[in-house]
């Protein structure tokens, strides 16, 4: 029996159709799964007490606080040094053997498992530089996993840039720092800060190397080198150890915002970012 | 704006690319409040003149040249010539208008910012100076806060002019400004360069002969980076001496 191609093209889509639900399905079951067993417990209490009797009571106020300084520290360090090195490769130096090693380790850094990461940052800077179990090693740690993404999706934005743009500033006498600082990076802003929420995104939902590196204390850490547990490495906790599935999901819940609120704002820019380069 | 006294000489001037010369042994003169139009075909070095004198190919890193480029007698490719300075007195306009992604006003007075020129006065008065030379300022002087590329191609060229215009230039250099431009806009840029010739001297580079017949007093030919003749507009045009300058005007080859 022949198929006729109008038969054939309404299976295709309905195919490709089907295929793209069940990708979202999954996508929604997850977030509902979570969002439906979690939200109930997430009061106002619950994101601003700390936790009582190692978790099964009391809120999660110590591991929000110690997510931010974390993460936040971890993107604040990271930043401006993957943005530098972005600027060196694409204005400063010449395509050759050094810019094409550079790209390589960058690379090779992006694919390595973030619990290498932790060991390494355990053995580096927990011990061999004697910060122990901190919010410092933490962040050190995660600074080196996230440096990578933010070198690369940098470089994509400054390159975006068109070179007429450059010509224009230095034919009104701009030098080359002028013209990169006021025409490049002004113009790849939206690009880089994309990548830069992307990476902090990747830093508050890491659990392997924060535990090995930040260690997963309880309490409020008052200095940088005080141990802190983070919301995701808490979650793991408490459903690995059986503590408390309630406020395990409940912790989920208010991780899972706060990524997805991330996400949005990381999409909002990046269309920022395609409306002007578009015009 | 003062006016300019400064003459170009230009001695022997080679350029060339990755070893490719594009432009081989040149001399020509540059003079004060004339319009000197470069024309010839493709691959001819016009462009790469034109880029040579603000050194604007210094930024392609297999660019070498060689011979002389005086500007009122000090080669411009000295090692102590503040490369910066010569780009604000000899400015450029590009064969697109490219206008930086920001407000009419900002793209004005970004140059005289790179010159560490701050006060709010003196920018706002050397814009609007320059955007009236430009023959700019009533279309825009209501909307200076708008983004420039909300402008038509003709006025965004015009904002370009007046861009280079705000530095107070000795030399204006234009790479085929008009390329991409309808004839009511190509006029207009026309007589903005037959009024801006009082006070500055200006090299045109164009692809279309009408255009150098109409809005220069001298023309150069270039074929295959030599300069083959120069001469008064209206003798090059009608009495040209050389038969190549002869061919490509009557449309021969280019």
């Amino acid at each position: 029996m022949r198929i006729s191609p109008a038969t054939t093209q309404r299976m295709a889509v309905g195919f490709m159709w089907i295929l793209t639900a069940i990708t979202l399905a999954v996508l929604v079951f997850i977030l509902a799964f979570i969002l439906v067993h979690g939200l109930p417990h997430v009061t106002w209490s619950f994101l601003t007490q700390s936790p009582r009797s190692m978790g099964r009571e009391g809120g999660i106020f110590p591991m929000i606080l110690g997510t931010l300084l974390v993460a936040g520290l971890a993107v604040l360090l990271a930043a401006p040094i993957g943005v530098a090195t972005a600027v060196y490769l694409t204005e400063y130096t010449r395509e050759g053997r050094l810019t094409t090693v550079i790209r390589f380790g960058a690379d090779c850094l992006a694919g390595v498992p973030s619990i290498i990461f932790g060991l390494f940052g355990f053995v580096f800077f927990a011990i061999a530089l004697r910060m122990g179990l901190s919010v410092l090693s933490g962040s050190l740690t995660l600074a080196l996993m996230v440096l990578p993404t933010i070198i690369r999706t940098s470089e994509e934005a400054i390159r975006a840039v068109p070179d007429s743009y450059r010509e224009v500033s230095f034919g009104l006498g701009g030098t080359r720092w002028q013209t990169v600082f006021y025409v490049v990076l002004r113009s790849a802003l939206p690009g880089i800060s994309t990548g830069i929420v992307l990476s902090l995104g990747r830093s508050i939902s890491e659990t392997a190397a924060v535990m090995l590196t930040a260690g997963s204390a309880l309490r409020l850490p008052r200095s940088l080198f005080d141990s802190s547990r983070t919301l995701a490495l808490h979650f793991y906790l408490l459903s690995r150890e059986g503590i408390s599935m309630p406020n395990a999901y409940a912790t989920a819940s208010v991780l899972i915002i706060a990524i997805l609120a991330l996400n949005i704002l990381a999409y909002a820019l990046m269309r920022r970012f395609a409306v002007k380069v578009g015009r | 704006m003062p006016m300019t006294t400064t003459t170009i000489l230009v001695q022997g001037f080679t350029a060339s690319f990755d070893g490719q010369p594009a432009v081989k042994g040149l001399d020509l003169e540059i003079l004060p409040h004339e319009r000197l139009a470069i024309i010839g075909p493709a691959r001819s070095g016009k462009t790469t003149f034109l880029r040579s004198l603000n050194r604007l190919n210094d930024l392609h890193p297999g660019f070498t040249h060689g011979g002389k480029i005086l500007r009122d007698g000090k080669d411009i490719y000295d090692a102590d010539v503040d490369v910066a300075e010569l780009r604000r007195k000899v400015g450029m306009v590009y064969a697109t208008p490219v206008p930086l992604p920001w407000s009419i006003y900002d793209n004005l007075v970004y140059g005289l910012r790179l010159a560490g020129i701050r006060e709010r006065v003196t920018l706002d008065e050397r814009a609007e100076t320059a955007l009236g030379h430009a023959f700019l300022w009533n279309e825009v002087k209501d909307r200076l806060k708008e983004p420039a590329n909300v402008l038509s191609g003709g006025q965004q060229q015009r904002l370009c002019i007046a861009r280079v215009l705000v530095l107070e230039p000795e030399v204006l250099i234009l790479d085929e400004p008009c390329s991409g431009l309808d004839p009511v806009s190509t006029a207009k840029i026309e007589d903005a360069l037959l009024a801006l010739k009082e006070k500055h001297s200006i090299v045109l580079v164009t692809n279309n002969t009408k255009q150098a017949a109409r809005a220069s007093d001298r023309t150069a030919f270039f074929l295959l980076g030599e300069l083959i003749e120069v001469g008064p507009t209206a003798r090059l045009f009608t009495r040209p001496t050389q038969k190549k300058t002869n061919d490509y005007l009557v449309g021969q080859f280019g």
